[in-house]
């Protein structure tokens, strides 16, 4: 479904990415495990065109997709909760849920994902009214992703949710994501606990200093030692 | 008691000069964060052209709505388009504000070349008649003037609040990042805001044009006090502007006629000073923010 090849990336003069090449398959749930800076939220942003590669090609269903801009790209279906959470704060936790749904092709079905999103998300139905910066860091989150299944992903992104979490709402934030994964979505998924996403997930790729060094299955990883030192500490 | 209310009526009918004037201003800076100092030009511009339709087509100055609104929609556009989208990404904003200026200056000169600095007079159509409510006296152009910035600003808020479009514009100007993320194309968003700013003072500039004579330099005029009138309603609040609106058309007023109408504009930067001191986020910064643009 998506295929990065010799993606070359970063920020004006500054290259991030070397080389990079992954792919997600329909129904996947990939992860990108890397150490700080290693350049994961560089991937996402370029896979989502907020950010332009300076070589190399990106492909969605086949099709080319490198030069899109994140409109484009999210109207394809492509959505990215990002790190921080980065909510509309002055909205209602219910607009910010209708924003989820702006891209053409979740709008008409708004108020049924609305239902649909809010049954997975209880505490974020009785919020619904209050103003999104006055939740807690939890709820914010929940909001962010709830918010994210509101466009009706096809492939969905995950930027280090449990970020600056109490552990408690981790494991509700992960409860989230593995019945968000048992629907059959298909994930990519960047997340500082290790650990937990190598189990949820079917494969993974290890990137350090911009480069993947390492892919293999989710399984294979957790028994890699380089992995086991490096990532989870073992 | 009728003196008062007169005085009182009278500051009223002036904020809603205030206000039809500084709404597009409030509008461009609560979303796309640019302070047009071109704002005022934009409003010389279009009194022009209500002066050109109604005096070489015969037509009512108020029929000129009709093409100066999309001209100056069209102008905005442009500016955000080949003006300030090139600068965005230059981070520093003293560049955007050297823009604005620059192209205030240039279109204040090339209207000294095109209508040279004489007055232009456009044609009442019995909009400077006064009508008498009991004891008070307003010209129908300036009733009309209230009217028309009271039903903008509620207009306004409501496509703001209460529509998809809206919501995609308050999302940019509360996380242009997230914006992306949603799929909003945030360029035409900021574009189709400096369009709609440019087009409010394009509605102000047919209102205006049947009061006030027309000349090159009337934007710097006007655009002073819509300044103040922003930035008292919070900088980017559109129902904080409208209510600084009033309340600087009535300082204007009540010390115009109680202390001497040389010191108007004493009083006016006065009172702008003192609560800029007091309240620096604005008389409705933060606290209402009708259409909670920023
Ligand atoms: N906006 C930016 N401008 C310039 N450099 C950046 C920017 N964001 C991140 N970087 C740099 O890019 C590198 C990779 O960052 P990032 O992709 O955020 O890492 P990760 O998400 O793996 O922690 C880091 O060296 C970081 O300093
Ligand atoms: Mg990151």
């Amino acid at each position: 479904m998506l295929e990065l090849s010799g993606i070359h990336s970063g920020y004006g003069q500054t290259t991030i990415l070397q080389d990079v090449s992954l792919t997600v398959t329909e129904g996947e749930v990939v992860t990108i495990v890397g150490a700080n800076g290693a350049g994961k939220t560089t991937t996402l942003r370029t896979i989502s065109g907020l950010l332009k590669p300076s070589a190399g090609t990106i492909r969605f269903d086949g099709k080319d997709i490198t030069k899109l801009s994140s409109h484009e790209t999210v109207e394809l279906g492509i959505t990215m909760i990002p790190e921080g959470r980065q909510l509309f704060p002055d909205m209602t936790v219910r607009e910010n849920l209708l924003m989820g749904a702006y891209r053409k092709g979740a709008q008409a079905s708004q108020s049924q994902l609305m239902d649909e999103v809010l049954a997975l998300f209880p505490r974020v139905e009785e919020r619904l009214e209050q103003k999104a910066n006055s939740l807690s860091g939890g709820e914010q989150q929940m909001v962010a992703i709830a918010r994210g299944l509101m466009a009706k992903p096809r492939l969905l992104m995950f930027d280090e949710p449990s970020l600056g979490l109490a552990p408690i709402i981790v494991s509700q934030v992960f409860d989230v994501i593995d019945s968000i994964v048992k629907t059959g979505a298909t994930v990519l998924i960047v997340e500082q606990n290790v650990f937990h996403t190598l189990k949820a997930a079917d494969r993974g790729y290890v990137l350090e200093n911009g480069e993947v060094v390492l892919t293999d299955d989710a399984d294979a990883l957790l028994e890699n030692p380089h992995v086991r030192k490096a990532y989870l500490g073992i | 008691m009728d003196v008062f209310l007169q005085v009182v009526v009278n500051g009223l009918l002036l904020g809603g000069l205030f206000a039809i004037t500084s709404v597009g201003l409030t509008l461009i800076f609560g979303i796309v964060k640019v302070v047009n100092f071109a704002h005022g030009e934009f409003l010389m511009i279009g009194m022009y052209a209500t002066f050109l339709i109604s005096t070489k087509l015969g037509l009512h100055p108020y029929a000129a709505v009709a093409a100066v609104v999309p001209l100056l929609f069209v102008l905005g556009m442009l500016t955000q388009k080949l003006l300030i989208e090139p600068l965005m990404s230059a981070r520093n904003h003293d560049i955007q504000i050297f823009a604005t200026v620059g192209l205030s200056t240039a279109l204040i000169n090339l209207a000294l070349l095109l209508f040279g600095a004489d007055i232009a007079t456009t044609p009442a159509y019995g909009l400077r008649t006064a009508i008498e409510i009991g004891p008070i006296r307003m010209l129908v152009g300036q009733i009309v003037m209230f009217g028309v910035a009271t039903a903008l600003v509620i207009g306004l808020h409501f496509f703001l609040q209460r529509t998809r479009s809206g919501r995609g514009i308050r999302a940019v100007a509360q996380n242009r990042a997230a914006a992306q993320l949603m799929g909003i194309n945030v360029s035409r968003v900021y574009m189709i805001t400096f369009g709609l700013g440019a087009a409010c003072v394009g509605l102000a500039a047919c209102l205006v044009a049947p009061l006030y004579p027309t000349s090159p330099g009337i934007g710097t005029y006007f655009v002073l006090t819509a300044f103040v009138v922003v930035v008292l309603g919070g900088l980017g609040s559109i129902g904080g502007a409208f209510l600084g609106a009033m309340i600087i058309g009535l300082i204007d007023s009540l010390s115009g006629f109680y202390i001497g109408s040389d010191m108007r504009e004493v009083a006016v930067f006065g009172v702008f000073l003192l609560i800029l001191i007091l309240r620096p986020q604005g008389l409705f910064g933060g606290r209402l923010k009708l259409s909670h643009v920023s």
